[in-house]
């Protein structure tokens, strides 16, 4: 049973990581990304994120991910959290922790959630520049990104 | 009749999050689309052919073949920017 939350709170990496570690004892690697807000976008500077989600979808979509991830290789645990509401730049967004026995395996897992998130999961993103705020367009490296998996 | 549930951009280019909407029988998610092209007001720019936007069907990702019945959950949004 992997963990998969959704929340406006900050979240805790080295908590998150201990829970794991307590759970397994055959685990010998443990991925992690954390993805933070940049104060640059476009060219623009950036004082403020705010994101919006679809409850409900989006804990479907980040669990088909995370369950795919573990058909494709040997998953031992893994816990994706991702933030929403309003948040400034140098904040965490979104966590993902992959376990498994060796890096191989936890690290690419951890790649292709982090990929299929991006394209997958419905989270939009609006950003408050000099001039305004804006919805941040969703960006064709990450559609080629997440496409590369398709092929392997 | 069905439940349509609208996020970001598209959300605020219609002014508002959620309606009921009644389609002709037998549905596809590309005649409900159709229908509110059809509608006045900002759903034609919204939801235009050459903008970029996507459906899901009871919370998962559709495309415009998907046959609707009565009851489902539809939701329009812009391509997500999660991450």
């Amino acid at each position: 049973m992997f963990t998969i939350r959704v929340q406006q709170d900050d979240f805790d990496l080295s908590a998150e990581h201990a829970l794991i570690r307590a759970r397994h004892r055959d685990v010998g690697a443990i991925t992690s990304f954390v993805g933070v807000v940049r104060d640059i976008n476009e060219g623009s500077g950036v004082s403020e994120m705010s994101l919006e989600h679809y409850p409900g979808m989006t804990e479907a979509a980040l669990t088909k991910i995370v369950d795919d991830a573990a058909k494709r290789w040997k998953v031992i645990d893994a816990t994706v959290i991702h933030r929403v509401g309003t948040l400034q730049p140098s904040d965490p967004i979104v966590l993902v922790l992959v376990a498994s026995r060796h890096r191989g395996h936890a690290f690419e897992a951890c790649e292709y959630i982090m990929d299929f998130l991006k394209t997958r999961a419905p989270f939009w993103k609006k950003e408050t520049t000099p001039d305004g705020s804006r919805w941040v367009d969703a960006r064709t490296a990450d559609d080629d990104a997440q496409q590369r998996w398709e092929t392997k | 009749m069905l439940k349509v549930l609208y996020f970001a951009s598209i959300r605020e280019a219609l002014g508002k999050d959620a309606e009921a909407v009644e389609v002709p029988t037998p549905a596809t998610v590309g005649g409900l689309v159709e229908l509110l092209r059809s509608r006045a007001g900002p759903y034609a720019e919204a939801l235009a052919s050459n903008r970029r936007w996507r459906v899901a069907v009871n919370q998962d990702m559709a495309g415009l073949s998907e046959p609707l019945k009565a009851g489902d959950e539809v939701a329009i949004f812009p391509p997500v920017t999660g991450g």
